[in-house]
């Protein structure tokens, strides 16, 4: 049996660390790159007779992540223990969710060689993070706490990966959408933790079951049944979702570990239910005050509606806009002042939002492009006046210099080149400096990225793209 | 400056003594600390003294006093504080030998607001091994003696802070109830003490035993003592979100009330009157004494009280399966004793790959196992969904109750305190001497015993007031009350018990 005989069947669990100034059930700084122990306190500690008080902030946060891909948030959730016993661990118990996470279901959309790959989520729950075990040499071992306690969501999702490639390609689209989200950075170590466990499967072609690893096993009985459902059939074994961190970890054998850990996380004591269990808690979420994060939910909720129903932007750009207030305000202005509306959601996300930083900063009244100026941008790439990278430099000149596109493009002759003759000229001058190339375009097409590049160079990246694709295959035909 | 006799003094006659000027919190901390070193040898109520904080309190609030400033409401009452409270600098063992030598970096929320008030700590009492026990036979270190017959126990798991308060070894004391904790001890001692209202008191800084459960409360020789040390200790915290917060009440004026008035009770004048009836789960034959002291001292007395008394726990069967089969606690695992955190057990100096087991006593073992089988994958619904159904019913039961009265009066124990190895061979029956304070924690409401009575052999025999959530002031009014119009709570120990 050769590996070309297996199909690849990933399903991936990511870690992303959310951007709040402090921990998760307690008050210590979250700031990366500390001295080691300078940000505990005794909750992350652990010490006897602590208590965990959630940040309120965490919360938001996941709610945004969940709106954007679309899950269902719980109007109720609740965390558990899971008990491990690891140095890093200082309570022995790691705070997480079980049976009631704060988002079920989504789905992660992106891109792979030009085709839409949709990602659905299983769910996304809160926990928090352990400190870090330093080897320090053969007989010593040390651990800083500084990250104990640091709040992370764990995004869960579906066997529904299929390569390698297009599992990097789903774990950069987390990351793009954790930043523009504003809950964290995604970057490592301070943002998107590296993948700590992956949930692979294969199945060879013809059934046959070849596998040493009892969790890849049981993962491919899992998606053998989940297979079986879906084309009405009875599943031959029904197996239940488990959930493992760390294999091989652990001194007690696997199947020890995960009767207890399943035991534990049923049972394990629960903080109050979010936003709080009880008469007194109820009232208190009734007046309002633990209601932020549905306040946000039903607000976001109206807006994402409009964005991906009558406006028809994708569901993953309109969760984006929505996921702050100056983001959708910033989007809004913009398309008032007269930008198309998909055109314009693509420049806030992918340009505007990427030189902010910080989504809260598009409120700002001095912002370098206001939103009336980048919909005078957007109109010129609409009209075919100037070329997506050419206004890209623009936008970037417009934000150093605080000018207007239309003066940039006046001032510095960037007007696109259309003119069929000029066009031609340069097309043609390509064509003669690379004949092996122009001689292999009819074997291999491909190449004709290989000479729009080339023409944009050329041309200093003036030329319109479409009509020197068009110029360049009448040549080369 | 007069002098106090510390031999039944009350914590709010210690107070007044000290904000009036009348007293100085350094003489009051001298007589205390030297009772103890005289009589808790025998007694073993205290597992630390820590007479040099205690010294250094108490001239901190005689210093407040001197620059005019407001010594507190509790200035100069010298404090017992039941070693499952984390104290900043003074080492914290929860009574096991796992923790020895853990010497918190942090005050838990109660001790930093009773210091904040003026107490003066004097020592960590005693108490049964991470509060699991009822007679504190289960202390790692020394088992507590009753101050009323040093063969008997005290009760427990606060017998260290009850048996304090008994022999004057402090003027308050606080404790946790989780079962019966402090209601037990404190019925099995003659004293004071007061479970409130789940959340009415902050966790934070409490050793967990069995977190949905615990209360921290406080004990007094009087009515008016518990309720002036509940005042200062309760209110919400942001490091406890469960703590409620909701605004404290007088507790103390609703005790001095009681005293006063009984029959107008201010807004809490009887609806309708009732026959008392006595708790109707004490068992005959086991129960008989304690249940006829009850009746007879409660029936006539709530009455003229303006109370009335009515205990209906319609399903007692659920709460004896509950109790008997060891799973009214269901939080052994959740804080299992087997697996002290890393950073505490570092902190107390402990090898981190050390094997606890052999270090912790037999009733710790026996609940953690029988946690862990309840808690298995598959037993979960069988038992503990079981389980926390019947606490709802609990709950509901005596919601349904207060409709119809102001408060529920019953004994506090089926039995006055037994003798030392009587009930350790057989842990159902050490169990069921909870099973009249094992409701009140499982519907989180407020409930105090207090004094009622002797046993011809001379022990105590408690009476417990239960109120509706956050009725506290019930409590202390109804208690108050009882207090005003008999003797019991004068009485005092032997100081030369044998």
């Amino acid at each position: 049996v050769s590996l070309d005989d297996y199909e690849i069947v990933i399903g991936l669990e990511v870690h992303a660390q959310l951007a709040t100034q402090s921990k998760i059930f307690s008050w210590s700084s979250t700031a990366f790159g500390a001295e080691p122990n300078t940000q505990t306190d005794p909750v992350c500690l652990g010490l006897p007779g602590v208590l965990p008080v959630l940040n309120r902030g965490v919360v938001d946060a996941a709610v945004r992540l969940g709106l954007a891909v679309g899950s269902k948030i719980r109007q109720r959730c609740r965390f558990t223990r899971k008990h491990y016993f690891y140095p890093d661990l200082p309570k022995n118990i790691q705070i997480s969710q079980f049976d009631e996470p704060i988002c079920d279901g989504g789905t992660v959309k992106f891109r792979l060689h030009g085709e839409v790959r949709a990602v659905s989520l299983t769910r996304i729950h809160l926990e928090e993070d352990a400190g870090k075990n330093i080897h320090a040499d053969a007989t010593k071992s040390l651990v800083d706490y500084n990250r104990a306690g640091v709040p992370l969501c764990e995004i869960v999702s579906e066997p529904d990966l299929r390569s390698a490639e297009e599992a990097a390609e789903y774990v950069r689209a987390l990351r793009t959408l954790v930043r523009y989200l504003g809950i964290g950075d995604g970057k490592h170590g301070g943002g998107l933790a590296p993948l700590r466990r992956e949930r692979v499967a294969a199945e060879t072609r013809d059934d046959r079951v070849r596998h040493q690893d009892r969790d890849q096993e049981h993962e491919l009985v899992q998606e053998r049944a989940r297979r079986d459902r879906a084309r009405g059939q009875a599943p031959g074994v029904r197996a239940g979702r488990r959930r493992s961190r760390r294999a091989g970890d652990t001194p007690l054998g696997r199947g020890a570990r995960r009767d207890a850990v399943d035991a534990l996380e049923g049972a394990g004591a629960r903080l109050p239910l979010l936003p709080g269990a009880g008469p007194a808690a109820r009232r208190r979420r009734r007046r309002g005050a633990g209601g932020a994060a549905q306040d946000l939910a039903r607000a976001a909720r109206d807006r994402f509606a409009r964005y991906a129903g009558s406006v028809g932007l994708s569901p993953q750009d309109a969760g984006v806009l929505v996921s702050e207030r100056e983001i959708a305000g910033y989007y809004d202005d913009a398309v008032a002042a007269g930008a198309p509306a998909k055109r314009a959601a693509n420049w806030v996300i992918n340009e505007v939002l990427a030189v902010a930083g910080d989504a809260r900063r598009l409120g700002d009244a001095d912002i370098p492009v206001p939103p009336a100026a980048l919909a005078g941008l957007v109109k010129l790439v609409e009209d075919g006046t100037l070329s997506g990278k050419l206004a890209k430099d623009v936008f970037g000149k417009m934000w150093a210099e605080r000018r207007t596109a239309a003066d940039i493009v006046a001032k510095e002759g960037l007007v696109q080149v259309s003119d069929s003759g000029e066009l031609e000229a340069a097309c043609s001058k390509v064509i003669a400096a690379h004949p092996t190339e122009a001689a292999n375009f009819k074997a291999n097409p491909k190449l004709m990225g290989f000479f729009v590049g080339a023409v944009m160079k050329e041309t200093g990246g003036k030329a319109n793209p479409k009509a020197v694709n068009e110029i360049l295959r009448k040549l080369l035909a | 400056m007069i002098a106090i006799d510390a031999r039944g003094a009350t914590a709010v006659a210690i107070a007044d003594g000290v904000r009036a000027g009348k007293l100085r919190a350094r003489d009051v901390a001298e007589q205390y600390l030297d009772r103890i070193a005289r009589l808790d040898g025998a007694l073993g109520c205290y597992l630390l003294i820590d007479a040099e904080g205690a010294r250094r309190r108490a001239d901190a609030v005689d210093a407040a006093y001197k620059a005019g400033r407001d010594p507190g409401a509790l200035a100069g009452v010298p404090l017992g504080v039941k070693d499952i409270f984390c104290t900043r600098g003074v080492e914290t063992t929860c009574a096991s030998k796992i923790l020895r030598g853990f010497v918190p970096p942090y005050e838990s929320t109660v001790t930093a607001r009773l210091a904040g008030a003026g107490a003066v700590m004097l020592g960590k009492l005693n108490m049964d091994e991470f509060a699991m026990g009822s007679s504190n036979e289960n202390s790692a270190f020394k088992p507590v003696k009753n101050p009323w017959s040093h063969a008997h126990v005290p009760g427990g798991s606060s017998g260290g802070s009850a048996a304090a308060i008994a022999a004057s070894l402090c003027a308050g004391a606080i404790g946790t109830d989780t079962g019966g904790s402090i209601r037990q001890p404190a019925a099995l001692c003659g004293v004071v003490g007061m479970k409130p209202t789940y959340g009415r008191v902050s966790r934070y800084g409490v050793i967990a035993f069995a977190s949905s459960l615990d209360h921290p409360g406080p004990f007094g020789r009087t009515v008016e003592d518990a309720a002036a040390l509940l005042e200062a200790m309760a209110g919400a915290d942001p490091h406890d979100s469960t703590s409620i917060p909701a605004p404290v009440g007088a507790y103390r004026a609703a005790a001095r009330a009681g005293q006063r008035r009984p029959r107008a009770a201010q807004g809490h004048a009887p609806r309708r009157a009732r026959r008392v009836l006595p708790a109707r789960h004490g068992r005959r034959g086991r129960s008989g004494r304690a249940r006829r002291a009850g009746r007879a001292r409660t029936r006539g007395r709530a009455d003229r009280q303006g109370v009335v008394a009515q205990h209906q726990v319609r399903d007692r069967d659920l709460l004896s399966d509950l109790h008997g089969g060891g799973f009214v606690e269901p939080g052994p695992l959740r804080r299992c004793p087997l697996r002290v955190p890393h950073a505490g057990r570092a902190l107390a100096g402990g090898d981190v790959h050390e094997d606890a087991r052999g270090r912790v006593r037999p009733e710790p073992k026996r609940r953690i196992m029988l946690g862990t089988y309840v808690l298995r994958a598959g037993y979960y619904e069988a038992y503990y969904g079981k389980a926390l159904r019947a606490r709802r019913k609990i709950a509901d039961d005596f919601q349904a109750a207060f409709a119809g009265c102001d408060a529920i009066v019953t004994p506090t124990s089926p039995i006055p305190a037994f003798k030392f190895g009587e009930k350790t061979s057989d842990p159902l029956q050490m169990y069921l001497a909870d099973v009249l304070t094992v409701g009140p924690d499982l519907a989180g409401i407020p409930a105090l015993s207090q004094s009622c009575g002797f046993t011809k052999a001379g022990l105590p025999i408690g009476l417990q007031t239960i109120a509706p959530a956050l009725g506290e002031e019930i409590c202390f009014r109804v208690a108050g009350a009882y207090e005003a119009r008999t003797k019991w709570h004068e009485r005092l120990p032997p100081e030369t018990a044998s």
